[in-house]
């Protein structure tokens, strides 16, 4: 039961962590809870759905396919989420802070509207593309599955960690997230970070979206707002804007989740999370690894 | 002395349109005044949530909660056979009560970080009313089988027909209007939009932020839960799935679209988002109904990029909104 409760915990929490990356990355850039991300995560899930539903011949080359259904959902989501911050972020740049967060809300509900109307407001089944395979060992089953998606955000995790030290955009962004006046001084195309940013974030979020399709077999135009809210939980609890912390925390309630669900009750395990991220906003906003970040008058 | 007596034609006007209103389109529809009365209801709770997010400018996203505390309150105790005018005060005190207690560790933070943790509260309000079998019927709703919500009694009158509640609805109405109003101009009302402004130039001009931006967040509940009891009185039907987060998002889109901070603006949005669907659902068909909740997304952003302050906007917050801030 409890090794149990953890691979599920893991599973669960390789999708939230990538879903809480955007919420973390956009939040270092920009200051703004960018409430529209569970919406390109579930964006992504569909364009994940379509492409499967409309690639039943090259069912031989299935490796093929992957990449084919993941490239194209990051880029397509990513392209998304850069789109809706020049729409409705940008021009909010230096208004209040709570108007980004208002259009946000607009942009969400557009989005599940859209969706709702110009698809189905049933639940559709996600395609099955790959036969999964169980394994079995002393009491805790494991399927090929769960090993592909934990294996799959972990990669992906990686690659982002080596592209914002490593590379010279990544520090451009890390730069950005700063201070933006003094990034444009140093010759950053700040607009061009900020960008590069929301495709980023909103890559990664369309891709947990494949991922929580195929590991829960179905997806509806809202299914992004639990496990959006339960992502932002995840950023929060890593301290939001550090991108480590949104790794982190996102393994941390997946196993938390898998752990209320296993142990405490399966109904109540959302209610779990939000009074988590209730506790945590209260009592240590700054995450548990972050510095106490005192308010800047 | 003009402008005074002006206003209050102006409001005596009002009430007597309020109250001419059924007696004209009863007759030849009876769906109108339906409709009104949930439009009184949505007045109700908008009103209260304009203290909020309107003169204090904090961003509630689960107000909805405090309506369902009101609502299930009251269903529980009517199904008890205990009267409305009994039950009433108690579900204002409970919703008061519970708002206070929320917003003891909650006002001391950010705006953005209040929006998320009354979201969450918001949920954790629905998804206890939908587990809690016991108490509450799950996602049955209340009344359960067999029992019965109390109806309204004034003296030997009972409230049954939509109209008696049209009337009722009303006049609560009426009075969060003259209380939203008399807070709006009163020390309070000055205070709320200070802190509003500049909560630290607030804080140094000797207001006392805390408490004042507590009593706000009090009084808001207080008119959640009062409109959550009336609707259950009228409905005579509770369930969880009335107070999802949606709903809560649905009256800031009211509140923000009509005009944060201004009572005319409210009513308005209430109008627009409420009425306008419902109108525009018999000569545009369900097509329409549809499609409305795409419009209201475009339209939430769209105003707030272009109008912030709202359709119509209250003076000084259109000021504020407009100020550029310095980086």
């Amino acid at each position: 039961m409890f090794f149990q409760q953890i691979v599920n915990g893991l599973t669960l929490g390789s999708i939230y962590a990538l879903l809480a990356l955007g919420y973390t990355m956009v939040y270092g850039i920009l200051l703004m809870i960018n409430f529209a991300h569970s919406e390109i995560f579930m964006v992504g899930a569909y364009c994940g759905f379509w492409i499967l539903s409309i690639l039943p011949v090259l069912n031989n080359y299935s490796g093929f396919i992957l990449i084919l259904v993941f490239l194209a959902t990051l880029i397509i989501s990513g392209i998304l989420a850069m789109f809706i911050e020049k729409i409705a972020y940008k021009p909010l740049r230096r208004a209040p802070r709570l108007s980004p967060l208002i259009s946000a809300i607009g942009v969400s509900i557009f989005l599940q509207n859209l969706i709702m109307l110009s698809v189905s407001f049933q639940s559709l089944p996600y395609p099955e593309r790959f036969e999964i395979k169980q394994f079995q060992t002393t009491g805790i089953v494991i399927n090929s599955l769960q090993i592909f998606i934990f294996c799959f955000a972990i990669t992906l995790m990686i690659l982002l960690h080596i592209f914002i030290r490593r590379t010279k955009l990544g520090k451009a962004m890390q730069a950005t997230s700063q201070n933006h006046i003094v990034s444009q001084l140093m010759g950053i195309n700040v607009n061009g970070i900020i960008s590069l940013t929301f495709f980023i974030g909103g890559g990664l979020g369309g891709i947990a979206g494949i991922l929580n399709g195929m590991y829960y077999g179905s997806i509806k135009y809202n299914m992004g707002f639990l496990p959006g809210i339960k992502a932002f939980t995840a950023a929060v609890l890593g301290g939001i804007g550090n991108i480590k912390g949104a790794m982190v925390g996102g393994f941390i309630l997946g196993i938390l989740e898998a752990f209320s669900a296993g142990y405490i009750s399966s109904e109540n395990k959302d209610v779990i999370t939000f009074l988590v991220l209730i506790i945590v906003l209260i009592l240590k906003p700054g995450g548990l690894f972050g510095e106490q970040v005192t308010e800047k008058i | 002395m003009k402008f005074i007596s002006n206003k209050i034609f102006l409001f005596s006007l009002a009430i007597l349109l309020i109250i001419i209103f059924p007696i004209i389109f009863l007759r030849l529809n009876p769906y109108t005044v339906n409709i009104v009365a949930l439009i009184g209801i949505y007045l109700i709770l908008c009103l209260g949530l304009n203290i909020t997010i309107g003169y204090t400018g904090l961003l509630d996203l689960g107000f909805m909660a405090f309506y369902a505390v009101g609502a299930y309150i009251a269903a529980i105790l009517s199904t008890k056979g205990i009267s409305f005018w009994i039950t009433l005060p108690i579900c204002m005190l409970a919703g008061g009560l519970m708002r206070y207690l929320l917003g003891l560790p909650l006002l001391k933070l950010r705006g953005d970080y209040l929006a998320i943790v009354t979201l969450a509260f918001g949920e954790i309000v629905r998804l206890v009313a939908n587990n809690s079998v016991s108490i509450t019927n799950g996602p049955k709703g209340l009344p359960r089988v067999g029992e019965k919500i109390m109806p309204i009694h004034i003296f030997s009158f009972v409230f049954q027909d939509n109209i008696h509640f049209y009337y009722l609805i009303f006049f609560f109405v009426i009075v969060s209007i003259i209380i939203s109003y008399r807070i709006e101009h009163s020390r309070i009302g000055r205070a709320l939009i200070a802190i509003r402004e500049d909560e630290v130039a607030a804080e140094l001009s000797g207001i006392g932020v805390a408490r004042i931006k507590s009593v706000a967040f009090v009084l808001s509940g207080i008119f959640g839960s009062l409109a959550g009891a009336i609707y259950v009185h009228w409905i005579g039907f509770v369930s969880p799935e009335m107070f999802t987060f949606w709903e809560s998002v649905f009256l800031v889109a009211m509140i923000v679209i009509g005009g944060m901070g201004n009572i005319f603006g409210v009513i308005l949005g209430v109008f627009l988002l409420v009425g306008m669907p419902e109108i525009l659902r018999s000569s545009l068909g369900t097509v329409f109904i549809d499609y409305r909740m795409l419009i209201f997304g475009m339209l939430m952003i769209l105003i707030i990029i272009f109008r912030p302050q709202g359709l119509i906007p209250s003076k000084r917050r259109a000021l504020e909104l407009h100020t550029i801030e310095k980086d």
